[in-house]
């Protein structure tokens, strides 16, 4: 995989069930978001094939993205819009921002933003999350709502893949570092 | 997609300025030119149609940097492209978005300022009916121009350059039906450039966005 025309991962392989979580380690600039862009369709692979059942994943751009919840190291999160505008009254409870759901989320401090990015991941009802350092800014009690809310996906048959510096309390994880 | 489009235009009431900056725009070099050129009703008359549709033109080109430029910088993007949605449909929406917010209110303001140029009164729905499409074909090759430079150094100046030339057809086919004796066939082609950037201008936006978010 490339970055630009700089080559940052070569020879990455890996498997996950459902239910299975895969941590990506590495130091700054190892490949990790580069590697969870390539498996979310948005980098190209210079070469190799990222299988889904057995079937060329991204072959079909449309129906991988469909099965995919992506939560960047960005929030993407639209300060003239609320909560509730942005993922639905219903998922903010789960990240405990229920109470700010009619608040522009320009009024949000950055660790309620990382929240909110994480509700949407969660009320995508997607099988794969894809994290691109998903505590960046959490608070120790967020943290710990994160990982219950990740433990409950896994539990429903769902799968993660992680980038992050900071360990995450995740039941028999996997870890992957580049 | 209309959930995108209900969303941008959400986002453009929640933020006027970039709308009602091309608004201005419109309407302040539209009332430059009797002050460069006197106010004799014959030379305003002459030039009405033209200097709408340039005035138009440049006031359609101003919010375009921000079309996807936010989407980019805050991550949205990427959330667009794996919505669900075809890339195409993405930029389908965003141009949808700018003729609601840009286009159509540019359309509507045209009429006074035609009037304040004292173009004649019945060539008034000629101009509206050419604008029609005209601000149509604006919103979908500017949306093409920006999602081409998305990313790009410079992308604020890249766009003009990008869109300006791209426009010169539908100048001179949308400002020659206002005055020509015979508006048909100058509408004719404005018509069939509408329908073919229907198409053509999403896609090719579509798959620059991708390019954009490698």
């Amino acid at each position: 995989m490339f970055r630009g025309e700089r080559l940052v991962l070569n020879n990455v392989s890996f498997s996950l069930s459902n239910g299975g979580v895969l941590l990506l380690r590495g130091a700054n600039g190892a490949g990790k978001s580069t590697l969870l862009r390539a498996l979310a369709g948005l980098t190209p692979l210079a070469a190799g094939t990222l299988f889904w059942d057995g079937v060329d994943a991204l072959e079909d751009f449309a129906e991988h993205a469909a099965r995919i919840a992506w939560l960047g190291h960005l929030d993407a999160v639209k300060p003239a819009l609320t909560p509730a505008e942005h993922v639905g009254a219903g998922a903010l409870g789960a990240v405990g921002l229920a109470a700010y759901a009619d608040l522009p989320a320009r009024l949000l401090s950055a660790g309620q933003k990382r929240r909110l990015a994480i509700a949407r991941v969660v009320a995508s009802g997607r099988k794969l999350w894809l994290l691109d350092e998903p505590t960046t800014g959490l608070d120790a009690a967020s943290v710990a709502q994160f990982l219950r809310l990740c433990e409950a996906h896994r539990a429903d048959g769902g799968m993660i893949i992680a980038s992050t510096h900071t360990p995450l309390d995740l039941a028999a994880p996997e870890v992957l570092t580049l | 997609m209309i959930d995108l489009i209900w969303r941008e235009l959400r986002l453009s009431l929640r933020h006027p300025a970039d709308s009602a900056a091309a608004l201005l725009f419109f309407v302040i070099a539209g009332t430059l030119f009797p002050f460069a050129l006197g106010p004799g009703p014959t030379t305003l008359a002459a030039i009405a149609a033209g200097v709408v549709w340039v005035c138009a033109l440049l006031a359609a080109l101003l919010p375009l940097d921000r079309l996807f430029g936010a989407d980019f910088e805050d991550g949205t993007l990427d959330l667009l492209l794996l919505s669900g949605l075809p890339p195409y449909a993405v930029a389908f929406a965003k141009t949808a978005a700018h003729w609601l917010t840009t286009g159509l209110p540019l359309l509507v303001i045209s009429a006074p300022l035609a009037i304040m140029l004292r173009m004649p009164a019945g060539r008034l729905p000629l101009l509206l009916l050419t604008l029609l499409p005209g601000t149509a074909l604006l919103s979908l090759i500017g949306t093409l121009a920006a999602a081409i430079t998305l990313g790009a150094r410079r992308a604020g100046v890249l766009m003009p350059l990008i869109t300006l030339p791209l426009m010169i057809p539908t100048l001179i086919f949308g400002a020659s039906a206002v005055t020509s004796p015979h508006p048909a066939a100058a509408l004719y082609m404005l018509g069939a450039m509408f329908l073919g950037a229907l198409p053509l201008a999403p896609l090719g936006a579509g798959a620059a966005l991708r390019a954009a978010a490698e």
